[in-house]
C-alpha cells in the first residue's frame, strides 16, 4: 500500500459554522494538494490542525505510519517534522537571512549547517543577501527566504498558506512559475492553501474545495474547474474552462495557443513554457448566431450547444467547439437567441480573456 | 557618608535584581502565555506589593520566615540561625517587594512578541524552551533590561520592609534609606543631605537609562 496522509477532522468555533475536513494525500509518490476556498472558509484552520498549532475536536490525522492526532494523541508541531510557510512569512526580525534559514537546523554540526544553508540559499537564488535582515528585502525575496527556511531541514510535509498572496501581481505570476519548478524538484508532499485558481492549476496535483465548513469536492484542479460537482462548488471555484494547450508562438505579449486542434489568441504575461493550461471564465464568453462579423474579439469559435442549465438569473451553456467550453449568459439572452441543444453558435472572447497558466511538467499524479 | 550602608544597599539591590531575572522570567512567561481563565488571580498577587504598605508586607514576611513558621523552622534547622534580621532574610523580602517591578516589564515585552513568530519557531522543530531562548528573549531584551534596572532601583530606596524584616544592623541590614533616617533623627542634616543626593542622582541616572532603552512611556504597567 502506498504511503498516504489521511485527514478526517472536526472543529467548531462558537458562533460559526462547524468545520469538517476529510481528504487524503499521497506521500509516495509525493503529491501536492490544494486547499481551495474563499477567505473565512476554514482552509487556514485545516492547515493549522495539520501543523499541530490547533487541536481538532474529533477525528484523526494519520501521516503514513505516524498518528499525529486521534483524540488521545496530539503530536506537537516540533514532532511532525514540517516545513511551514505562513501567509505573511513570519520571518524572524532578530535574525539575518542566513540566520532565519539556519534556525531549525539545530541537530546538525556547524559545518553541516553552513553547507545546508548555502545549498538552500543557492537553490532559491538568495546568494548575496545572506547577511541582510528580513526588513531590508523585497517582497519576492522575503517569500523566497520563508520558503528556504521551510525546506532547509528537509521536512516530510510542506504546508504553504497562501504562498503568493503577499506579492504584487506581476511578481506573483513570475514566482508562481518558480514555485512550481521548485516543488517538483523537491518532491516533498505538500498542502497549499489558496483562493487563486491560477495557483491551484499551476501547483496542484489534487485539489480539495472547501466551502460552508466542509470539503465539497476532491479531484485534479482541472477536473474540479471544468466539472464542478454541484452548484455549491461552482459558486466557490467560479465556472472555468481549463484546457491543456500548447503555445505555438509568442510575439510582443500576444500568444498563439493550440487547444485540441483549435487555435486561440491569448495575452502572455512572461516567457511561458509550451505546455499550458488555457483558462477561460464562462462570464467572458459571448454567444452569437452564425458568424459574429468583425469585432474586437480575437477569438471566434464555431460550436454547438450541448447543454443548457439554469443557475437562477443566469444560465450556464455548455458548448462543443472541438473542445468543451462553458458560457454563462442571462436568461433573456437565451430567449433572444432562442438557444437550444444542438444549435450552432459562435462563441467569441477577447485575447485578454484567455488566460495561460504554466502546466506542471510531469503528468499529474492521480 | 556611610560607605558601609551604601555597600550593603548596592549589594542587596544587585542580588535582588539578579534573583528577579531568574524568578521573574518564568513567572512573566506564564503570565503572558497562559490561557487559563483565572490567570488574573495570579497577576493580582504579583502586583500586590505595588499597593500594599511596605510595613504590611514586611510584617507578613517577618511572620512567614520567623521561628514560629514551618519555613522559618526549616531554615533554622538547616543553617543554624533564624532568618529575620539577617541579610538573607532581607534579600528574600526585597525579592518579594520588587517582584512586580521585574515581572510586569518582562510580561509586557513578551506580550509584544508576535505569536506567529513563536509558532513558526515551533514548526521548525525548536522546543518551547529553545524558542524562548532563541527568539522570545532576544525580541524582549529591552523589557528584560527595564525589569532588571527597575527592580534594582526600587530595592535601593526600600525603607519600610527593610526596617520590619532587616532591623538596623550596621554592615548587615542597615541600608542607605535607613541611614538617612537615622542621620535626620540625630539632627545631622549635612550627613543626611550627602547620602540623599547620592540616592537621588543614582535613581535619576537609572531612570534615564530605562527611558532611553524604551523611548516610550513608563513601562511598569503593561498596557494590554
Amino acid at each position: 500500500m502506498a504511503a498516504e496522509m489521511i485527514v478526517d477532522i472536526t472543529k467548531s468555533f462558537p458562533g460559526r459554522l462547524m468545520l469538517e475536513a476529510r481528504f487524503g494525500l499521497s506521500l509516495d509518490p509525493p503529491a501536492i494538494l490544494i486547499l481551495f476556498g474563499p477567505s473565512g472558509s476554514g482552509k487556514t484552520t485545516v492547515l493549522r490542525c495539520l501543523a499541530g498549532l490547533e487541536r481538532p475536536e474529533r477525528g484523526f490525522i494519520r501521516f503514513g505510519a505516524e498518528t499525529w492526532f486521534d483524540g488521545q494523541v496530539n503530536a506537537t508541531p516540533q514532532a511532525r517534522r514540517l516545513g511551514c510557510m505562513f501567509q505573511d512569512y513570519a520571518l524572524f526580525p532578530t535574525e539575518t537571512v542566513a540566520g532565519n534559514v539556519a534556525y531549525g537546523l539545530a541537530g546538525l554540526t556547524q559545518n553541516e549547517r553552513k553547507a545546508r544553508v548555502e545549498e538552500v540559499l543557492a537553490l532559491l537564488q538568495l546568494q548575496g543577501v545572506e547577511a541582510m535582515r528580513p526588513a531590508q528585502l523585497s517582497g519576492g525575496q522575503q517569500q523566497r527566504v520563508a520558503l528556504a527556511r521551510a525546506i532547509a531541514r528537509r521536512p516530510q510535509l510542506l504546508l504553504l498558506d497562501e504562498p503568493l498572496s503577499a506579492l504584487d501581481a506581476p511578481t506573483r505570476a513570475r514566482v508562481r512559475g518558480e514555485l512550481r519548478h521548485l516543488l517538483k524538484q523537491l518532491a516533498i508532499p505538500s498542502v497549499v492553501v489558496t483562493h487563486d485558481w491560477g495557483e491551484a492549476l499551476a501547483l496542484g496535483d489534487q485539489m480539495a474545495v472547501i466551502g460552508d465548513g466542509t470539503v465539497l469536492q476532491v479531484g485534479t484542479p482541472q477536473e474540479v474547474f471544468n466539472r464542478p460537482k454541484d452548484a455549491d462548488v461552482a459558486r466557490v471555484v467560479g465556472i472555468e474552462t481549463a484546457l491543456e494547450g500548447q503555445v505555438r508562438e509568442s510575439i510582443e505579449g500576444l500568444a498563439t495557443v493550440e487547444v485540441a486542434g483549435v487555435t486561440l489568441h491569448a495575452l502572455a504575461e512572461d516567457e511561458i513554457g509550451p505546455d499550458v493550461f488555457v483558462c477561460i471564465r464562462a462570464e467572458d464568453v459571448v454567444l452569437a448566431h452564425g458568424a459574429a462579423g468583425t469585432t474586437s474579439a480575437r477569438n471566434q469559435l464555431q460550436g454547438r450547444v450541448v447543454d443548457i442549465s439554469s443557475m437562477g438569473a443566469l444560465v450556464k451553456v455548455g458548448l462543443d467547439c472541438g473542445f468543451p467550453l462553458f458560457a454563462v449568459v442571462t436568461r433573456s439572452a437565451v430567449e433572444d437567441l432562442r438557444l437550444s441543444r444542438g444549435m450552432p453558435v459562435t462563441a467569441s472572447m477577447k485575447a485578454g480573456a484567455v488566460h495561460l497558466v504554466p502546466r506542471r511538467d510531469a503528468t499529474p499524479i492521480a | 557618608m556611610n560607605w558601609i550602608a551604601i555597600g550593603v544597599t548596592f549589594k542587596l539591590a544587585a542580588l535582588t535584581a539578579l534573583a528577579l531575572v531568574v524568578i521573574g522570567l518564568p513567572i512573566a512567561y506564564w503570565v503572558s502565555f497562559s490561557r487559563w481563565r483565572w490567570k488574573f488571580l495570579v497577576e493580582s498577587v504579583v502586583a500586590l506589593p505595588l499597593v500594599l504598605p511596605p510595613t504590611v508586607l514586611g510584617f507578613y514576611i517577618l511572620v512567614a520566615i520567623g521561628p514560629h513558621s514551618p519555613v522559618g523552622r526549616l531554615y533554622t534547622d538547616l543553617v543554624g540561625h533564624p532568618l529575620p534580621f539577617t541579610f538573607e532574610g532581607l534579600l528574600i523580602a526585597s525579592i518579594l517587594y520588587s517582584l512586580p517591578f521585574a515581572v510586569q516589564p518582562f510580561a509586557a515585552a513578551f506580550d509584544q512578541v508576535d505569536r506567529r513568530l513563536i509558532e513558526a519557531s515551533w514548526t521548525l522543530g525548536v522546543s518551547r524552551i529553545g524558542t524562548f531562548v532563541k527568539l522570545i528573549l532576544p525580541m524582549s531584551i529591552a523589557g528584560v533590561v527595564t525589569g532588571f534596572v527597575l527592580s534594582f532601583a526600587h530595592t535601593l530606596g526600600e525603607f519600610g520592609v527593610v526596617l520590619m524584616v532587616g532591623g538596623n544592623i550596621e554592615g548587615v541590614t542597615r541600608t542607605v534609606s535607613i541611614d538617612i533616617y537615622d542621620e535626620v533623627q540625630a539632627l545631622n542634616y549635612a550627613g543626611a543631605a550627602k547620602t540623599a543626593v547620592l540616592l537621588l542622582v543614582v535613581s535619576y541616572v537609572i531612570l534615564l537609562a530605562v527611558y532611553a532603552i524604551n523611548r516610550k512611556v513608563w513601562a511598569v504597567w503593561p498596557q494590554k
